[in-house]
């Protein structure tokens, strides 16, 4: 489990364990099937001991994870804030893009959208570099094929990162 | 009333179109700046419906605006008449189309001289610059193939050279390589970088990426507006390993 990933889910608010595994599993679907209960507790236990989380105790009942409320503390917050803006590569990881835009938007740090679009600029830059390489290679090259490959791939993830700006663009009103 | 004097070959200030009435209004352009200069390449990228193809249109004067002002090569084009506009049409704009739109019973080099001939130049002029067109986009070799046996990106590159006859201030081309495979989609996107480095003004409206990514600026448009704006400068060729995780 990403610790950045539980850190932004903490974003919105103080919350228990039990929270935040239903917030992933809400936002993850079947794919979080395969998450097990106890990764949130156990980075949980390591964000507290970085000083990213802090927890309290409710109703006094000790030594229980489950009843405990995690909040951000501030060293948190900024490490959460510079995750968001960070444009993840040369390994896009569609899960933890996918999370980000949902912490992003529930905790009102960053527009969901405004993260697509540096992120769609950085592929972008990419596709440029692949496709210059591409043109300028001799139709029996053998690096062209490997370059269309790259090309491929870059435009898939492009196509992914519009159907997330659909979903996240508000319907415009219209008068 | 005055015409533009700067550099922009192509301006639009509060460029409307809208369709429909009350409930029914589609502003498909709606309040478009944009200025291109010349021998810029500018993608217009956005979702089906977006307006991009209706945008392309109103700035080949196939389509009249609702509103806003519109210059191409200093010359005012939403308040022309339809014979001047026909003119700049026919002078002015080079058009490039999805589907080709070359016809089917001409030859290659046919379907490049027709625009010749029907602007009154003599069938020898006009024979001579269509071969010359032909062996431009590298298909000099088919210059006697009717459509239908050539493979759609030779097809495209002789629309290309149809589209290039008069030497147009602009060509506009929508959706070039939508029906192209990845290898014909390559040598069209070689025959745009020719014609750039030519320095060739090209408007192009597509969903391609590849084509997004290589041009000079890319538009991006929702709902009839521009909603970001970005240059892809660089040319970094030497991260190109990261991409295969050769490095990094």
């Amino acid at each position: 489990m990403q610790q950045e990933v539980v850190l932004a889910m903490l974003a919105k608010e103080p919350s228990h364990g039990y929270q935040l595994r239903a917030r992933l599993r809400q936002a993850l679907g079947p794919l979080g099937d395969a998450m097990n209960d106890g990764q949130v507790y156990v980075t949980l236990t390591r964000l507290e001991k970085a000083g990213l989380v802090e927890s309290q105790s409710a109703a006094g009942r000790p030594d229980r994870p489950d009843r405990k409320v995690y909040a951000l503390t501030a060293a948190g917050q900024q490490r959460v804030a510079g995750w968001l803006t960070e444009v993840s590569w040369p390994r896009p990881d569609l899960t933890e893009f996918h999370l980000k835009l949902i912490a992003a938007a529930a905790a009102g740090l960053a527009d969901p959208l405004s993260i697509v679009d540096a992120q769609r600029h950085e592929l972008l830059r990419r596709l440029r570099d692949a496709q210059r390489a591409a043109m300028a290679e001799p139709d029996d090259s053998a690096a062209g094929l490997l370059l269309e490959g790259i090309v491929l791939r870059l435009q898939a993830d492009l196509r992914w990162l519009e159907a997330c700006e659909r979903k996240w663009t508000p319907r415009r009103n219209r008068i | 009333m005055s015409d533009t004097g700067d550099a922009s070959v192509l301006r639009a200030r509060g460029l409307r179109k809208q369709y429909g009435k009350g409930e029914g209004l589609v502003r498909a352009v709606d309040d478009v700046d944009l200025d291109v200069a010349s021998g810029e390449t500018v993608a217009v990228t956005g979702p089906s419906g977006c307006g991009k193809s209706t945008l392309l249109h109103l700035l080949g004067g196939l389509d009249r605006p609702s509103g806003g002002e519109l210059w191409l090569a200093g010359q005012r084009l939403d308040r022309m008449g339809e014979r001047a506009l026909a003119r700049v049409r026919r002078d002015r704009v080079g058009f490039v189309f999805q589907a080709f739109h070359l016809m089917d019973e001409l030859t290659a080099v046919e379907n490049v001289e027709l625009p010749g001939l029907l602007a009154g130049r003599s069938p020898r002029v006009a024979r001579r610059r269509a071969t010359e067109l032909l062996e431009r986009v590298g298909l000099a070799d088919r210059a006697r193939f009717l459509p239908s046996a050539l493979s759609g990106g030779q097809r495209q590159r002789v629309a290309i050279a149809r589209a290039l006859v008069a030497q147009p201030t602009v060509v506009l081309a929508d959706e070039p390589t939508g029906n192209l495979d990845s290898q014909s989609t390559l040598d069209v996107l070689r025959l745009f970088e020719k014609l750039h480095q030519a320095g060739q003004t090209l408007v192009v409206v597509t969903h391609d990426s590849r084509i997004a990514a290589t041009a000079d600026r890319l538009i991006s448009m929702r709902d009839g507006a521009f909603v970001d704006e970005t240059r892809l400068t660089g040319g970094t060729s030497g991260n190109l390993g990261a991409l295969v995780d050769l490095e990094g």
